[in-house]
């Protein structure tokens, strides 16, 4: 019998969740008002979206959700509050090749630095190998992305490819990394305490 | 000014529907052909099918983000393949993906000719700052071409892809605006 008594969205700080019509789309308006986070988060061009804008985001998400049936998208919650702290996706799922790519973010600049992407990021991934049994996981990162890069590796996490100057930003060229995990290796890292 | 269209062995064009359709169920039906070209589960369209997709294509307009040119050979003037371009305005890269249905005309140069006629576009034409490739490690003949078109392995993504029960890496290329131009001037010499 597996373990079925742990609980595949709860952890010590944070749950996964769906999303929440009501309060989530002021919140993650306001992280579209920091650059930063937005820059961290995505390679399309940084742009402040008003709650309702993030509302009709949502809406389509979910239809695309229902018509694709290759993603899965998690809200990443406080346990003690259910307050809305980040985001948590399995994308581009391939699954006759077993593969998806993750996505990850903490929204808010006095989330991050405190574990909460940790845990998270543990659930995605035994989410995506023992859920969906994915074969493996991809991340891409920029390479000033310094915080992902170390959560990465500290889930061993290995980086693959190296897009040399794929990104332009604050007036220079910056490399893209693509770095993987297999199940094996997700597998052997979970044994070892 | 150079020719943009035109190479030493092969041409760009744009067919209308009804020609390209005609040869596309044909390629798309050659299991080896889509199995290199890509990484989806093999499947079948009606030449109707292909026809519709293709108006609509034309229909929509030519989008600043897309391109696609038919390919012809010069000497027999035969419509052999396609190569189609994604561009990220916002970061000036592109990313290519080509192909030559017709079997007879593999390994014979014609890639490299539509490759260098594509980097010609990218880099004069398009303005882009890098040109970007996948493929997947299973097509050493595309490896061979891409290399010796200037572009540099940057890694591989671990056994990605199954075939047939085995996993295999799929491979990602790039080649920079300096480092063509560089080769532009290492030819003229």
């Amino acid at each position: 019998m597996f373990d079925i008594q742990t609980q595949l969205f709860e952890s010590q700080d944070v749950r996964l969740g769906p999303i929440d019509y009501d309060k989530d789309p002021e919140i993650e308006s306001r992280w579209t008002h920091d650059s930063e986070f937005m820059r961290l988060m995505e390679t399309g061009p940084a742009r402040p979206m008003s709650a309702a804008i993030v509302k009709k985001q949502y809406e389509k998400l979910e239809k695309q959700i229902e018509e694709d049936k290759n993603l899965y998208h998690f809200m990443i919650r406080a346990r003690t509050d259910d307050r809305l702290i980040g985001k948590a996706v399995i994308q581009w799922i391939e699954w006759t090749n077993g593969n998806g790519m993750l996505r990850l973010g903490i929204g808010a600049a006095d989330d991050r630095r405190k574990g909460y992407g940790t845990q998270a990021l543990q659930m995605l991934l035994r989410f995506a190998f023992a859920e969906l049994n994915l074969y493996r996981v991809t991340a891409i990162v920029a390479e000033y992305n310094e915080g992902a890069i170390a959560l990465l590796h500290k889930f061993g996490f290995v980086q693959e490819v190296c897009r040399r100057k794929s990104l332009e930003r604050d007036g220079r060229r910056w490399d893209l990394y693509i770095f993987g995990l297999l199940n094996e290796e997700w597998q052997q890292a979970r044994r070892q305490p | 000014m150079r020719d943009l269209f035109r190479g030493e062995l092969v041409r760009f064009t744009l067919e209308e529907p009804e020609t390209r359709a005609r040869s596309e169920i044909r390629w798309q039906r050659d299991s080896e052909f889509v199995r290199l070209a890509d990484s989806d589960p093999v499947m079948m369209n009606s030449e109707k099918k292909i026809r519709e997709w293709i108006e609509k294509q034309a229909e929509n307009g030519f989008k600043p983000e897309r391109y696609f040119f038919n390919v012809r050979t010069l000497a027999e003037d035969r419509l052999i393949g396609f190569l189609s371009l994604w561009i990220n305005l916002i970061h000036r890269e592109a990313w290519v993906g080509l192909g030559i249905g017709e079997h007879d005309f593999w390994s014979k140069g014609y890639g490299s000719d539509m490759m260098r006629l594509c980097q010609q576009y990218v880099f004069t034409e398009l303005g882009m700052e890098r040109l970007s490739l996948g493929l997947h490690e299973y097509n050493p003949r595309a490896l061979r071409s891409y290399e010796k078109c200037g572009f540099r392995l940057e890694g591989r993504t671990r056994r990605d892809l199954m075939r047939e029960g085995r996993r295999y890496d799929s491979l990602w290329m790039g080649i920079l605006r300096q480092e063509w131009l560089q080769m532009q001037s290492g030819e003229a010499k």
